[in-house]
């Protein structure tokens, strides 16, 4: 701390030229802590996966319907606790702009495995009673304004009601919340009972399995056993953990993470030379003060230590301002209008960005540290 | 202090009976650039008492500084030792002799080279952060030091806000501030005025004659000289008391 005021006013030397690579260190956060919360909305879900879940759907293809007899054959696979079948529903509420993820389901049974959604006992309750409702994420509720009791008329391209309207109508029976960050509540669950009965073809038909294993360790092993019950039917099955699934719905987008990854990347290395850039100007124009302070009993050492630690102070304010501002934004709502499942800063992209103002400055700094680290006292009062 | 008092205490010899402080033997020093070498010092040795005020003159390139960096540790003979206080610098470690001169060595330099960001205060007190002393205690160091240079009404005035005379006496606070044992002085009144130079002078000699401190000048200007106790004529590497001609 006894050195801060030294750091401090070696920093006040060139005001103009601080601010300008302070304001590219915080553009660059700004920008990490931004792609980061994009990112994490891509690949929700893949976090959160449980590791004792299992996805089981068509071979072909994920919108090939499967029988819901397989239910009960999934259920008797050795190492399986027990299984549920979801459905895609694929509606539009008003515009497809307003795009979020519709889900068929059977409320007792999926409740049952993805614990990690809070539900009031009373929402809950009301759900089981009302077979026209539908439990929305808090996320969508906000986006839409729901509440409980409203009716939401739903437009569906795929499934038509008996008689061919496409117009269903739902009503809000319930609200869910996560129990930790980075669970999807932007999500609508409809009723199995309901929609099975309602839809004009497909009755006994679903989507993909959810299946519950009783050894995470084992479900490689469980997976390989679900697939090869079906084996050479007309149903054929591909079985995968759960964090392997979303995977795939987020591959189909394309490589999100190494895309952001990328931009992040480049625009660090483009900091850091500028960063670079500025230490050493910094460093060369005073070569005769660093000597002075040689020459009044600073060792090489202690000078390195200056140095690095004025890299350290610009990289970490400028990093912690792009961060904060970047929290800001981030909280202030996703830029689709809750079109994301999930937007947030993760603690360990938090940890990460506190990794990268580490990086960022030691590698700016290090260059022209380790020139003042070696400059000769002598030498340097001579120039 | 008239110059003809000054002129009759000086000496071309060490006062005898004096503890010695500074023992150069044998000091070689050359210099390569490129593949030019160029001796600056040849078989040099310099004995000088403690409380002795020495006054280093002779032409440009002639090594005077080159010899008060190799007494201040701020560079090492190329053959020969250097003893000060009893201590053989020559040998100590970089880290070694860095702590050596911030405990031994109180530096002045021609151009002042104090830090344009810090104040006055923030100057004097750099030396200080290299001890374990107290904010406040450094702060208290530092305000006395610049009380004894006659700048306690300057404390808070950055460099660019003192004149050249101003900042000479910041610069000899710094060097005082640690209460060194030697003073090293680079022509310090090389860049002031001449009534500047007086008062710089005035307080090195006080410096010396009040507080015992063992001061080496480099000058060119024979008057700057005349406040020493000794001079000695540094030229083509080699001391006299006369200068050569």
């Amino acid at each position: 701390m006894k050195y801060l005021s030294l750091i401090l006013g070696n920093l006040r030397r060139h005001k103009l030229r601080t601010a300008l690579t302070l304001l590219s260190i915080i553009v660059a956060f700004l920008l990490f802590g931004y792609l980061a919360a994009i990112r994490s909305a891509f690949l929700a879900g893949i976090d959160v996966a449980g590791e004792d879940r299992l996805i089981t759907r068509n071979k072909v293809s994920l919108i090939n319907l499967m029988p819901m007899a397989h239910q009960a054959e999934i259920n008797r696979v050795e190492g399986v606790d027990f299984a549920t079948h979801n459905t895609w529903f694929g509606g539009i509420y008003q515009e497809p702009s307003n795009f979020f993820a519709q889900i068929v389901v059977v409320p007792e049974q999926y409740l049952e495995l993805y614990p990690e959604l809070e539900l009031s006992d009373e929402d809950r309750q009301r759900w089981l009673e009302t077979r026209t409702g539908v439990m929305i994420g808090k996320v969508l509720a906000e986006r839409f304004d729901w509440k409980i009791g409203d009716k939401i008329p739903i437009m569906n391209p795929l499934w038509a009601l008996k008689g061919g309207d496409r117009n269903w109508t739902f009503d809000v029976a319930a609200i869910y919340d996560a129990r930790e960050q980075g669970i999807d509540t932007s999500q609508m669950f409809i009723r199995f009972d309901y929609f099975d009965e309602a839809r004009q073809w497909g009755q006994g038909q679903v989507g993909w399995y959810v299946v519950r294993v009783d050894e995470p360790d084992r479900a490689g092993e469980i997976a390989a056993a679900i697939d090869a019950v079906f084996a050479n039917s007309p149903d054929e099955t591909k079985t995968e953990p759960e964090g392997a699934w979303y995977q795939g719905f987020a591959n189909q987008v394309g490589n999100i993470g190494f895309i952001i990854t990328a931009i992040v990347s480049a625009v660090f290395f483009t900091i850091l030379l500028v960063a670079g850039n500025t230490m050493a100007y910094s460093v060369r124009e005073r070569i005769g003060e660093l000597a002075v302070l040689k020459a009044v009993g600073f060792t090489d050492g202690a000078v390195l230590g200056l140095v690095l630690g004025e890299a350290l102070v610009i990289t970490a304010i400028g990093g912690l301002i792009g961060l904060g501002l970047a929290w800001l934004l981030v909280a202030a709502g996703d830029p689709t209008n809750g079109a994301m499942p999930v937007f947030f800063i993760s603690v360990r992209d938090l940890l990460l960005g506190g990794v990268l103002i580490l990086a960022l400055a030691f590698i700016a700094g290090i260059f022209p540290a380790r020139t003042a680290q070696r400059l000769q006292v002598a030498d340097a009062l001579r120039r | 202090m008239s110059e003809t008092a000054m002129a009759s205490t000086q000496t071309t010899e060490p006062r005898p009976g004096n503890e010695l402080l500074v023992d150069v033997r044998g000091v070689d020093k050359v210099f390569t650039r490129g593949s030019e070498t160029v001796h600056v010092l040849g078989g040099l040795d310099l004995q000088i008492p403690k409380g002795e005020f020495l006054a280093l003159m002779g032409p440009s390139g002639s090594g005077k500084s080159t010899l008060l960096n190799l007494v201040g540790g701020l560079d090492r003979p190329t053959e020969g030792s250097v003893t000060v206080g009893g201590q053989r610098i020559d040998k100590l470690s970089d880290r070694k002799l860095a702590g050596w001169r911030a405990r031994h060595v109180g530096l002045v330099f021609q151009f002042y080279n104090l830090m344009p960001v810090l104040s006055a205060r923030k100057n004097v007190e750099l030396p200080l952060l290299l001890t374990k002393l107290s904010g406040k205690e450094r702060r208290k160091r530092a305000e006395l030091a610049l009380e004894i240079v006659g700048l306690s009404h300057r404390l808070n005035h950055y460099p660019r806000q003192l004149s050249g005379g101003e900042q000479q006496r910041t610069g000899i606070a710094r060097a005082i501030v640690t209460d060194p044992t030697l003073l090293l002085c680079d022509e310090p009144t090389g860049d002031l005025d001449r009534k500047s130079g007086d008062e710089i002078l005035d307080l090195l000699q006080a410096l010396n004659t009040e507080q015992g401190k063992t001061i080496i000048m480099v000058t060119h200007d024979q008057r700057a000289a005349d406040r020493a106790t000794r001079t000695l004529h540094l030229d083509k590497g080699r001391l006299s008391s006369e200068p050569q001609a």
